[in-house]
């Protein structure tokens, strides 16, 4: 889930090795204002935290998360309520995670924008819990991550929700087409999306004449699931599949000359970026993901992560730019001061988040008290390899 | 009758291209008497080789398959005699283990200089496809590795049969020691093999690239485990057995996805080998030598 630019790795790693280094120069800056203003003033900045793996094969969410939740603390800062951030490096490694969690609690952490990975943030929300620390994770997809927590939220929509939305936006939209399912049979991911996909669609009575699944153990050609699909008579397939098995099932498909309209979920964003992909097979692909770099209204946020971090912004940058404004609506409305305890921070902001409404990146966003967001669904369909709302 | 025609095209596709993969396996482990288990990751370097002179160099498609193949060549030759030589007096595990540790180091190296994320490979053949023909799944880079397959098979029969390397690589793999008596280099006949096994690797893995675009430093880990089996499967030792194993694996799994389940298709696989080996130990094509006690 993630936008891979279509520079040669080596270049890919060095912006990488580059975007840490700035992180961590960041912070350190930032960590002297902080000081600064409180040595000056008297008045303290609040501290928000954010963590994601910024190193190893995950490195590229991470980066996106921490750079969208910094560019976040800088935009949102005010004179009264000043904005301080500190990232941490989880490897995506849920011990890793927890021990992050606990150097940035030391610090002084008073919320979390963060984990990035849902198994980081499974770790990190029961930690969060019993310590009493808000936490609001900007891409954990996984349900189990907010279930039952009281001061745990989520930014962007939970697996289930993607696949609700997904059947509603297709019943709407192409309620008489012959639907074949596909998806991952090993991704919880992919199964939690498809799983509420199918049963949504029941009721919606969507014409389901085909389901579909692989394994990532045999993601390397998919010709027999799609002439399957195929001879089953669909003429759209759903697909909530990660973008490296949707360009093999592009690919396939055109070589077999199938002609099929195909619907992606967020998994998808970041097609465009695989190097040596033909970005005309993607023509047409229909993606449901609530941000796009294309759009015109997000040009200023894009331009100002270009500039400071290098790269593209992708959803995962954009969903951690709105945790941190949501975080600085709620702390408003609940009338909270920079140095409040992160104890009365989580006694307050849960309530104050259901009461705030982000015009963000992603959509207009408000919560529920079961700390799920709730923002309208954008679809894009890929127009002259760009993404233009569908 | 029409779709399960499409079936048995996508299974003779991937079978050829298994076919081509356990015919270097077969090979190797039939004159050098050992498994090389990095053999899938020589597949996978071919195919970078290929994918880095069309995309970066822009050179025509055949340029870069004899790139590939030039490149894992040298490469095979370069592990033997660095990783396998010296260990030609130790035990067969010792070789086993240190094939492993040259596959992972291959995964790594690949990882390293071309990063983690995948590429998309773009097919190296494309010519149309008679529609007659299209309608059956039967693709064009489907065409070229089932022929590319039994022009490899053919050569190597006659290569071990009619010239005096072949005939040199089979008293070795009759009797080492007894060949080295009669004159015959051994060890410059083990590094040909693997500088033929390792050509080959190059040539499956751009045939393997063009139908399955994904490309990655693991891109070639799960296709050799499949080849392996089918070579055993075939009897391994034997060419034609790896040839017949590898399209009969290929169509199996095709089935297998096809008309039982797709996420078992792997799990059916491997039970046919199961089965196979408790009927014929020694594979379908094998020689069945006791082991005297």
């Amino acid at each position: 889930m993630s936008y891979q630019n279509a520079f040669n790795p080596v270049l890919d790693r060095r912006s990488i090795i580059a975007g840490v280094a700035g992180l961590g120069a960041a912070g350190i800056l930032a960590g002297c204002s902080g000081a600064g203003a409180s040595g000056d003033s008297g008045a303290a900045a609040f501290k928000i935290g954010s963590m994601g793996p910024l190193t190893g094969p995950a490195a590229s969410y991470g980066t996106s998360v921490t750079g969208g939740a910094e560019l976040g603390c800088k935009d949102f800062s005010t004179d009264e309520l000043p904005l301080v951030f500190k990232a941490e490096d989880d490897v995506a490694d849920g011990e890793k995670a927890v021990n992050a969690f606990n150097s940035l609690a030391d610090w002084g952490m008073q919320a979390l924008v963060g984990p990035t990975t849902t198994g980081c943030s499974l770790a990190v929300a029961q930690e969060a819990e019993s310590a009493h620390l808000f936490m609001i994770t900007p891409s954990a997809t996984a349900p189990d991550v907010t279930d039952g927590k009281t001061v745990v939220f989520r930014a962007c929509y939970n697996d289930p929700a993607i696949g609700v939305h997904s059947a509603e936006w297709l019943a709407k939209n192409f309620p008489d087409e012959k639907i074949a399912t596909f998806h991952n049979a090993g991704d919880t991911y992919s199964a939690g999306v498809h799983d509420a996909f199918l049963q949504k669609s029941e009721e919606l009575k969507l014409d389901i004449v085909d389901k579909e699944t692989f394994k990532d153990d045999s993601a390397t050609s998919f010709t027999n699931q799609l002439t399957k699909a195929k001879s089953a008579g669909a003429t759209l397939i759903f697909a909530p599949i990660y973008y490296t098995p949707a360009s093999v099932m592009l690919t396939n498909a055109h070589d077999m000359g199938y002609d099929v309209k195909v619907m992606g979920c967020d998994g998808m964003d970041g097609i465009l970026g695989v190097e040596g992909f033909d970005a005309a097979l993607a023509e047409g692909l229909y993606l449901m993901t609530p941000f796009s770099a294309d759009d015109p209204k997000n040009a200023s946020f894009v331009s100002a992560y270009k500039e400071a971090y290098g790269e593209l912004p992708d959803q995962f940058a954009a969903d951690a730019y709105d945790s941190v404004h949501a975080i600085a609506l709620a702390l408003a409305e609940a009338g909270l001061s920079p140095d409040a305890d992160p104890a009365e921070v989580a006694d307050a902001l849960p309530e104050a988040m259901t009461k705030v409404k982000v015009e963000g990146l992603t959509g207009t966003l408000t919560w529920n008290d079961r700390g799920e967001v709730e923002k309208e669904t954008t679809v894009y369909v890929i127009q002259d390899g760009k993404y233009v709302l569908a | 009758m029409s779709v399960f025609l499409q079936y048995l095209a996508n299974g003779l596709t991937m079978g050829s291209v298994y076919a081509i993969i356990a015919l270097g396996y077969t090979m190797v482990y039939g004159i050098a008497k050992m498994l090389n288990f990095a053999h899938g990751d020589v597949i996978m370097i071919g195919a970078y080789i290929s994918f880095c002179v069309t995309s970066y160099l822009e050179l025509p498609a055949i340029v870069s398959v004899l790139a590939a193949v030039a490149v894992c060549t040298a490469l095979g030759i370069l592990i033997e005699g660095l990783a396998y030589k010296p260990l030609r007096q130790a035990g067969p595990l010792a070789v086993l283990i240190t094939a492993i540790g040259v596959s992972y180091f291959l995964q790594n190296a690949a990882q390293l200089i071309w990063g983690a994320t995948p590429k998309n490979f773009t097919s190296i053949v494309s010519f149309p496809v008679p529609e007659g023909l299209r309608a059956y799944n039967v693709s064009a880079v489907g065409i070229v590795t089932v022929v590319a397959c039994l022009v490899i098979m053919a050569g190597l029969m006659w290569f071990t049969g009619r010239t005096k390397m072949g005939k040199a690589m089979r008293a070795c793999s009759e009797d080492k020691a007894a060949a080295q008596l009669m004159g015959i280099n051994v060890n410059r006949t083990i590094s040909m093999t693997f500088a033929i096994g390792s050509a080959l690797a190059a040539i499956a893995g751009v045939l393997l690239c063009s139908y399955s675009p994904v490309l990655q430093p693991t891109t070639g880990s799960m296709p050799g485990i499949k080849a392996f089996t089918a070579a055993v499967f075939g009897g391994i030792g034997s060419i034609p057995g790896a040839f017949v194993g590898g399209i009969l694996l290929g169509i199996i799994e095709a089935m297998a996805q096809a008309y039982i389940s797709t996420s078992l298709a792997n799990s059916i696989v491997f039970g046919v080998l199961i089965v196979v080996l408790l009927v014929k130990p020694a594979g379908l094509f094998g020689k069945y030598v006791p082991e005297k006690v």
